[in-house]
């Protein structure tokens, strides 16, 4: 029923199978409800014009487009959501059936009746002015360029008909299950990545393979898109289980055996990392190098929010502090002072500056604790860009008009790295990427990491124990503030220029949603995050391989950032202690109902849920 | 036991004061939860600190580690004064603590617990980490060690495969021990124990009793414990010290304190009599 999750995810606890509910048992108002939410999400999604934008994009040619695929999802992922059965001690877990599939039905039906109901009052009213997509595109789109009754009746068969496919998913045992939903995310894949797979498959000399795969005006081929979720579906029949064996068997391995595997596995990584773009073009090598300087980002955040816990949301502070000094101090053109140091050189002064600031910015924060420290943190990340803005510096900094003509990092006279040719720009961040890995994954192993984990814990206690929280968290910070500034160097140097809107509030926002999205304090979750969310939104202001979402970026980064904080806020790749910290509560009632309280022998006391222990 | 206590009663009769307060006052607001207090500890001795609920015991702890601020008086621990110091600076004086109500790092496991706990006692910083150098590589071995040999001074609990557990896995009475490893870890002088035994039961609560004895006896640990169980205080101390109301009532060994009319008044008065 549930899946047979790791032991860290709580509520795993087995339950009693009962045979299915007779087919219209539901709780009609849970319905309702979800199917409700669902309608009016169908209908802001529409008028966030989100469809009418995304049409452009082909996803399966000509089935299918990113446009038409937003709105499909909602009802399928209502239809499959009301089968959902929390698993309770001692309560029995209804065997899916009909039931399910009716449920998914009425469910998508509604939802489908949002779009339906949008479709009329398109026709009939205009709205236009509050609603600024209110227009007659959206209700061509909706109809399929039939009359506003057309759309009513297709959208509630729609509806119905993803709901009841939602459903139908509930009844699937896990191992199909796992097939269709390879066979969706492969498809998806091929679709979202097109750009990417192009340029590559073009580099090694594939084209042959992805003009068959690709129309050529963009998406997936109607027959390729079947074949390819055949044989992934097949794979993912075929393969069933041995991912996890595998992964469960490295999790065995004890001492230098896991070691070695480690460095197999890292080795790997960074001959894929260091070849692929040898074949890659210049775009995808752009995106590369971007999704780069957010990994960098996010590492050096990870080791302010993920280790030491501390909420920092001016994280861009120190992204700015990096890249003005690079600029002030390598850029002829620079007003004040133009030393015009070699970017190695400068890259040095940068670091101490940042360091100071990181130390100047830190003191009077690092004191506050919670939302204090977060509101704080906020505050200086907009200060240190309104400085750079202000006249007062402008005679230093070039106000609004920033600091251009900033040459190209020069690496020992060995290549010059400038965003003419993003290749280089994304082997320099990698050796800086590889170094800040290095960091954060000794110093989490250090004495100092350790300090960070107490403090994170219980800062008073941890005081108590004789650690200096202020000098512990100070650390933390100004690492932070280091790792931040070289992604502020090499974006300098990449970009050619400096200008104060590069630093926007948003900068932080996203590095934080990154971070947080991947798993914070796990390295590995922390760059698939950003990879994932950097790679395929897009940066605040660099597209990414969606780009067509580029206007919906901040809408799909709030919601998911919201999804992520309901359902799983430890992240896509927790670290172990993360979770703990999250689920501490559900894993020791868990504990204590298989009877696996730690009971030390000398006691008859009677058993009991433990106590939490934080105050 | 009895003989070790008496050698060490007589040691303590005429080594110098560890620790010193002098006309402590702490005030919250209007309350004085502590008037005027005056109060010593001497080396390798073990003191109990008892009186009704609210007397003022545990604020006696949160003013000697820095946690709450003295309003009037001092606080004198080797001769020097303590106050205005921070929370881990009394650490690294050599004062260490338990807590009333177990603050374990929840989601370390036991031994990172006691390592992070040696701190104030180690050096190593972040460079030493990166470099990833003899000296760090020797300290973090160091660390390991002592706290390895710390939790084995609770018999077999809190060692083999329940090291690496997190704490909250602990039970109640192992939470409780774990605690006071945490406090021997920062290598103190002065052990403060905030009612270590409650919450346990008899066998348990008999069992820690022996153990506070052993902290002085085989580490030398000076030791002031927090403790409402009568048993368990005519056990363990030397010396005796009732608070009601922020003020010392009495003072003296065990047989006297108990049978002093006004610590009886004390506790039927307030009627929450010892158990
Ligand atoms: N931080 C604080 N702010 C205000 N009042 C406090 C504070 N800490 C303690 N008090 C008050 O001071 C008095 C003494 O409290 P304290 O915790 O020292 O009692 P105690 O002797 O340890 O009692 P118990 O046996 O219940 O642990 C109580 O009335 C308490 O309410
Ligand atoms: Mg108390």
């Amino acid at each position: 029923m549930t899946d047979t999750a790791s032991p860290l995810v709580p509520g795993e606890a087995k339950a009693l199978l009962a045979p299915p509910r007779p087919a219209l048992s539901h709780d009609w108002r849970r319905i309702v409800r979800i199917g409700s939410i669902a309608a009016l999400g169908q209908a802001f999604i529409a008028l966030s014009n989100m469809p009418v934008r995304l049409d452009e994009r082909l996803i399966v040619k000509p089935v299918l487009s990113l446009g038409y695929l937003v709105l499909l999802f909602l009802p399928l992922a209502v239809g499959y959501r009301q089968g959902h059965q929390t698993v309770r001690e001692g309560v029995p877990v209804f065997r899916p059936g009909l039931n399910e599939v009716v449920g998914g039905f009425s469910c998508g039906l509604i939802a489908g009746g949002g779009l339906a109901v949008l479709a009329v009052l398109l026709a009939n009213f205009d709205l236009r002015e509050p609603l600024v997509n209110w227009s007659p595109i959206l209700l061509d789109l909706l109809a399929f360029g039939n009359q506003a009754w057309f759309a009513a009746v297709i959208w509630l068969a729609i509806g119905a008909g993803m709901g009841t496919v939602g459903g139908v998913l509930r009844l699937l045992g896990p191992t199909s299950r796992r097939a269709v939903v390879t066979m969706a995310i492969a498809v998806a894949g091929a679709a979202v990545l097109e750009s990417l797979v192009v340029d590559l498959a073009e580099g090694m000399g594939l084209e042959a393979l992805t003009d068959r795969l690709y129309d050529r005006r963009g998406g997936v081929n109607w027959n390729s898109a079947l074949g390819l979720a055949g044989v992934c579906g097949i794979l993912a029949v075929a393969g069933r289980g041995r991912l996890r064996q595998a992964r469960s068997r490295h999790a065995e391995l004890q001492g230098a055996k896991r070691t070695q595997a480690n460095a197999g596995l890292m080795a790997l990584a960074a001959a894929t990392l260091i070849v692929l773009p040898l074949f890659a073009g210049k775009l995808t090598n752009e995106l590369l190098a971007n999704v780069g300087l957010f990994v960098l980002l996010a590492l050096g955040l990870n080791v302010v929010v993920g280790l030491a816990g501390i909420l920092d949301l001016g994280y861009v502070a120190f992204f700015a502090v990096g890249s003005y000094s690079t600029a002030v101090l390598t850029a002829a053109t620079s007003p004040r002072i133009a030393p015009e140091m070699p970017w190695l050189v400068a890259l040095i002064v940068v670091v101490i500056i940042t360091g100071l600031a990181g130390l100047f910015i830190g003191a009077p924060v690092i004191r506050m604790r919670g939302d204090y420290l977060a509101i704080v943190t906020l505050g200086f990340g907009e200060i240190i860009r309104l400085l750079f803005l202000s006249d007062w510096l402008s005679g230093w900094f070039g106000g609004s008009q920033g600091i251009t003509m900033i040459p190209a990092a020069d690496i020992f006279g060995l290549t010059e790295v400038s965003g003419t040719d993003p290749r280089r720009v994304f082997y320099l961040v990698l050796v800086f990427c590889a170094l800040a890995i290095y960091v954060s994954w000794r110093l989490e192993r250090s004495r100092m990491g350790r300090a960070w984990m107490a403090v994170r814990e219980d800062e008073t206690v941890a005081e108590a124990m004789g650690i200096n929280t202020v000098n512990v968290k100070l650390l933390a910070f100004v690492v932070g503030a280091v790792l931040g500034s070289f992604s502020g160097a090499i974006f300098a140097a990449k970009v050619g220029s400096v200008f104060p809107a590069s630093f926007l509030i948003l900068v932080s926002i996203v590095i934080l949603v990154v971070v947080i999205f991947g798993g914070m304090g796990n390295i590995v979750g922390v760059i698939a995050g950003a990879a994932v969310l950097i790679g395929v939104l897009g940066g605040p202001k660099q597209p990414g391989l969606l780009i067509e979402f580029s206007e919906f970026k901040l809408l799909i980064y709030g919601a998911l950032l919201i999804w992520m904080m309901l359902a799983r806020p430890e992240g896509l790749m927790p670290s172990v202690r993360r979770t703990r910290e999250l689920h501490q509560q559900e894993m020791a009632q868990d504990a204590w109902l298989r009877g696996e309280v730690d009971d030390d022998g000398g006691g008859n006391r009677p058993a009991g849920p433990p106590v939490a222990t934080q105050s | 036991m009895t003989e070790t206590h008496a050698a060490a009663a007589i040691a303590a009769e005429t080594g110098p004061p560890l620790l010193e307060t002098k006309a402590l006052s702490i005030d919250f607001g209007g309350l004085h939860a502590l008037n005027q207090l005056t109060f010593e500890v001497r080396e390798g001795e073990i003191v109990s600190v008892i009186g009704p609920n609210g007397a003022g015991k545990t604020t006696l702890f949160n003013a000697i580690t820095a946690t709450v601020e003295a309003s009037a008086g001092d606080i004198v621990f080797e001769g020097r004064s303590l106050l205005g110091l921070d929370p881990n600076q009394v650490t690294s004086r050599g004062i260490a603590r338990t807590f009333q109500n177990v603050r374990l790092f929840a989601n370390m496991s036991v031994l990172e617990n006691v390592m992070v706990s040696q701190h104030c006692r180690t050096k190593q910083h972040a460079f030493g980490a990166l470099l990833y150098t003899k000296a760090f590589r020797r300290e973090e071995a160091e660390i390991r060690q002592r706290a390895e040999k710390i939790l084995s001074f609770f018999g077999t609990r809190l060692v083999g495969y329940r090291m690496d557990q997190p704490a909250f896995t602990l039970s109640y009475a192992n939470r409780r021990r774990l605690e006071i490893a945490r406090a021997m870890a920062t290598q103190p002088k002065l052990i403060l124990l905030d009612e270590p035994v409650a919450g346990m039961n008899p066998v348990e609560s008999a069992e820690l009793t022996g153990l506070v004895g052993r902290l002085r006896d085989e580490w030398g640990f000076a030791i002031v414990v927090i403790e409402h169980d009568m048993g368990v205080v005519k056990e363990v101390s030397d010396r005796v010290v009732v608070l009601d109301h922020g003020e010392k009532i009495a003072e003296g060994d065990y047989a006297a304190v108990a049978s002093d009319p006004e610590v009886i008044e004390a506790y039927l008065g307030k009627g929450t009599g010892e158990k």
